[in-house]
């Protein structure tokens, strides 16, 4: 007889039911006849991520106690179910907003490598060791690379994948590299004990640091690390780009916040500096180069690195204010997110062509609903009132500013006024036109259908950007039993 | 209680004229309804406006975020009822107009008209800072949409060119909010008590004087004034400038006493600067819109200069010219806004005699300009001497800067009073263009004869707008009010 762990299925479920979707939406698109596979997949994509945010609540209702899973190879804790929680939201919206694609390959394959994806996400926020973070990396990496190049017919999206495949394996080989350094340096794999580990004054110890941070600021796409962004997100189906945009942001920086303060506690002069560094550079690359944009996928891919930087600098305040600040943060910039690439799908589907700026023209007359949700998403990408993205960049700046670094308050501010000439371009674009010229793009095939779905995950997303403004202290309540999961 | 219910009143009809889908004429006079419930709302509760009180009346305080410590609090002091009720009379008066025009896309349009107005009442009875900003950038979304879609020609340029302004000065002031404020543990301006730091004084005046503006801020004015539509620059120039009377006022006079007396020469200088500026140009502009404008730069630079004179005598001016003011340069973009549906145009030069057969137009245009000019027995005369004679205990040289930028009003408001009323017909004045006559008269005759009344009895204002009629002491005992002993 072999003695088997204990297993705590409950902490594993989650991530366990998206497995779970994952094979069955495969076995349906062989076993189900070719024309029901897509409402197939839908509806089980739908009920397999309603599932998994549901068990996510539970176990985070249940964990007010962080406790190990299989000695310290993951960690079950409010901060990973939380997470778990609106990765499974993304799916869900990001289901709903692909059920209209047009897209007649690999429609189950779609649906199955997304949940796969999203359970790699749920299973990497959860990590407790480097061991389990680099296999859920790899693991939702791989599917999110498929993904990109889903699109066969597409030179764009197969280019888009093979980049982010060269691009984040790079990445992935740092991040590998950089915990076998620390490996190497404390003989520890466990997030809690290397902190305890003897050692770390290790040079050995310092660039193992350095180069996971490295890996990680690929997968989030923080600047100088972001250079595939642009293209991979303009190239990928849509949809893709908005599963990438919203869920990896909070893998990857959720896991960055957990790493950071239960591994590297000691080492916080170091890390600070290096993350509020990526912050800056972040925000001035992301911001500077988004102005210049007219196809809006790469003007939003832009606009994701630019809040790479200010979700980093919550990170950079290391205080607990800055943990319930980028969870916080997260919710608004996820919302918005999904919702402005879904609008973007959309109007994509209707001309048969990418969606630039002058293609948006008069979107938001012809379409008021997803116009005005449009409009609020950027608005709240940009931090206005009366949207989530404002309260969140108060709270980043706050925290920071707590943490004594007004200066980053400053550039914070700095980056945020320029962000507004982008943004405001796309509200221009939608509602405004120059003189009395008439729209020089027309809907290619007449009107298409309306599609509930899509607009269902809109609204959601509409309804998230904006009542996160009016109902923010649930939310930083929830955020504060979140990060009182680790030590901050 | 009451309060809340004035900002939500225009919020809650905006949502209505959005989601209801009416035809036009039902759209407006709902949008119409919800100005004149607004109206009624802050008439009536002028009865029980106790000016004389040391207290908020009308406050509302809940914690809305308190990880920050920041609530959502409202409450009115006599001279935020005042503003308030500017808001309330120009939004009303601006609706009327835009429903008399018959703008296109009617439900967008009223619905950020009266967006607008209700995140105007936010801006003045707000008693917490953050709920001060939120309304402050608020009114930014539907003023760009309604300037950059029912606007002018140039509408686009104008509408970027304001909110790069705007905001520009207000992330500064966010970035000084989140100092104060977190330094503080509150937002609150009962509780926030003083800061003596520069640079978060410097935060918040530069929002504000973009938002009046002052001299060197004021690029954006020329450009959002004329491209916007009249009803949209009548509440621009009347209510939105006043935004910046309000935060010096109440922010930064009571909370940065220490910075406000080391800069106080530098922004007397800019005010009066402004104020001399502001007219100069307002003398050279070719049209009608243009000079309004400039004129409305210049009396915002006179209301400053009294806000930083900062006697009793001076504040008391400031805000009964802020009101007067408002309602004058509103009226007067409207009546600009007539003469260009008549005429097509508000250049000068094709303009002229355009009193002969229109009486009603003729006088309002001159009663509105005798304002504009300050005749002695207007209230813009009771505002314009208040403040000068408050500034003069600053230093003679500002009170004569002002007496003589008094002097270049009569000259850049006779000379647009002739060149539209008098003179040869003008090419684009048609001999049967018509008359103000109907419905069209009530866009402009209350704000006249609330302007008589205030000219009858300004004290009406100048001596409710702070408890005590001691204005200097009252503001500056702010800071410590509610602080524990």
């Amino acid at each position: 007889m072999i003695d088997t762990p204990s297993v705590d299925w409950l902490a594993l479920s989650p991530a366990l039911a998206l497995l779970g979707l994952s094979a069955v939406t495969l076995l349906g698109a062989v076993i189900v006849p070719r024309a029901a596979v897509r409402p197939f997949s839908v509806l089980v994509s739908v009920g397999g991520f309603v599932t998994s945010a549901v068990l996510g609540m539970v176990v985070f209702h249940r964990s007010s106690e962080a406790s190990q899973v299989v000695v310290e190879s993951m960690v079950r804790d409010r901060l990973g179910a939380g997470a778990a929680v609106v990765i499974a939201l993304v799916g869900l919206a990001i289901v709903l907003a692909s059920a209209g694609d047009r897209r007649r390959d690999h429609v189950g394959e779609y649906y199955s490598l997304l949940a796969a994806a999203a359970a790699g996400m749920v299973f990497f926020v959860s990590a407790g060791n480097l061991m389990t973070m680099f296999l859920a990396l790899e693991w939702f990496s791989i599917s999110l690379y498929v993904l990109c190049a889903l699109d066969t017919h597409r030179r764009e999206s197969l280019e888009a994948g093979l980049k982010y495949l060269i691009v984040g394996s790079f990445g992935s080989g740092i991040l590998l590299f950089g915990c076998a350094l620390v490996y190497g340096a404390t003989g520890e794999l466990g997030f809690a004990s290397i902190q305890q580990a003897t050692g770390a004054d290790d040079p050995l110890f310092v660039t193992g640091l350095a180069m996971i941070l490295a890996g990680l600021g690929f997968k989030v796409s923080a600047a100088p690390f972001h250079m595939w962004t642009p293209d991979v997100y303009q190239g990928a189906p849509t949809t893709v780009t908005a599963f990438m945009a919203a869920a990896t942001k909070v893998a990857g920086l959720v896991l960055m916040l957990r790493l950071l303060v239960t591994a590297f506690p000691e080492q916080d002069e170091i890390w600070t500096i290096a993350v509020a560094a990526l912050a800056v550079a972040s925000l001035a690359i992301g911001n500077l180069a988004a102005i210049a944009q007219r196809d809006v996928k790469r003007m939003l891919a832009y606009s994701s690195i630019s809040h790479a930087g200010f979700l980093l600098i919550a990170i950079a305040a290391n205080n607990r204010e800055g943990g319930e600040a980028l969870l916080y943060y997260l919710v608004p910039y996820v919302a918005a997110t999904v919702g402005a690439f879904a609008v973007v799908a959309a109007r994509e589907r209707e001309l048969g062509r990418a969606v630039t700026l002058e293609r948006l023209e008069g979107l938001g007359w012809e379409r008021p609903f997803l116009g005005v949700a449009m409009w609020a998403f950027v608005l709240s990408m940009a931090g206005f009132p009366l949207t989530g993205g404002f309260l969140g960049k108060l709270f980043v700046f706050s925290a920071v500013y707590e943490a004594g670094w007004w200066w980053l308050v400053v550039i914070g501010v700095l980056a945020t006024a320029l962000s507004l000439a982008y943004y405001l371009n796309i509200v221009r674009a939608l509602f405004m036109r120059q003189g009395d010229v008439p729209a020089t793009v027309v809907a290619a095939g007449g009107s298409p259908p309306r599609d509930l779905l899509l607009d269902t995950a809109v609204a959601g997303a509409f309804a998230v950007t904006i009542g996160s403004f009016f109902a923010v202290q649930p939310i930083v309540d929830l955020a504060r039993d979140a990060v009182g999961s680790i030590p901050l | 209680m009451l309060t809340t219910l004035m900002i939500a009143v225009p919020f809650v009809g905006a949502l209505l004229v959005w989601v209801l889908p009416l035809s036009r004429e039902s759209t407006s006079g709902l949008a119409l309804i919800a100005a004149l419930a607004e109206a009624g709302l802050w008439l009536g509760s002028i009865r029980n406006f106790e000016f004389g009180s040391d207290a908020q009346q009308y406050s509302t305080s809940r914690e809305w975020f308190d990880e920050l410590g920041i609530s959502y609090a409202v409450g009115l002091y006599g001279f935020q009822y005042w503003l308030v009720g500017l808001t309330i009379v120009v939004g009303a008066c601006a609706i009327g107009y835009g429903s008399w025009v018959g703008r296109e896309r009617p439900r967008a349009y009223f619905g950020l008209m009266l967006f607008l107005v209700g995140a105007l009442v936010g801006v003045f009875a707000s008693q917490d800072l953050i709920l001060f900003y939120v309304f402050f950038e608020a009114m930014l979304i539907p003023i760009y949409v309604l300037v950059g879609v029912w606007g002018g020609p140039a509408r686009i340029k104008a509408t970027v060119t304001f909110v790069l302004y705007t905001m520009a000065g207000s992330l500064l002031m966010l970035a000084s909010i989140v100092a104060f404020g977190i330094s503080q543990g509150t937002f609150l301006l009962s509780d926030i008590g003083t800061s003596s730091n520069d640079w978060v004084f410097l935060g918040f005046l530069a929002a504000f004087a973009v938002k009046a503006p002052l001299l060197p801020f004021h690029g954006w004015l020329r450009a959002a004034y004329t491209e916007a539509p009249p009803e949209v620059a009548a509440i621009l120039s009347g209510v939105v400038s006043k935004a910046a009377v309000f935060g010096l006022v109440w922010i930064v006079l009571p909370h940065f006493p220490e910075p406000v007396e080391d800069f106080r020469e530098v922004v007397l200088v800019l005010a009066a600067a402004t104020l001399v500026y502001g007219a100069v140009l307002a003398f050279r502009q070719p049209d009608a819109r243009g000079v309004i404008a400039y004129s409305s730069m210049s009396q915002m630079g006179l209301i400053v200069l009294g806000i930083f004179a900062s006697s009793d005598l001076a504040l008391d001016g400031a805000v009964l010219h802020s009101v007067s003011h408002g309602l004058v340069s509103a009226g007067m973009f409207l009546l600009a806004g007539m003469i260009e549906t008549r005429a097509g145009t508000g250049v000068f030069s094709l303009l002229g005699g355009m009193a002969k057969g229109r009486p009603v137009l003729a006088t309002l245009v001159m009663t509105l300009g005798m304002f504009t000019l300050a005749v002695p027995g207007s209230s813009n005369f009771a505002g314009e001497f208040a403040i000068l004679a408050g500034v003069f205990t600053r230093g003679w040289g500002y009170a004569a800067v002002g007496a003589a930028a008094i002097v270049l009003a009569a000259l850049y408001t006779l000379r647009l009073i002739s060149a539209v009323l008098h003179e040869r017909r003008g090419e684009a004045v048609r001999e049967d263009a018509p008359d103000i006559v109907g419905n069209e008269l009530w866009l402009v005759v209350p704000l006249v004869a609330i302007l008589a009344v205030l000219s009858a009895w300004p004290a009406a204002i100048s001596e409710r707008s702070f408890p005590g009629d001691a204005p200097a002491s009252f503001i500056g005992g702010q800071a410590g009010v509610g602080l524990e002993p």
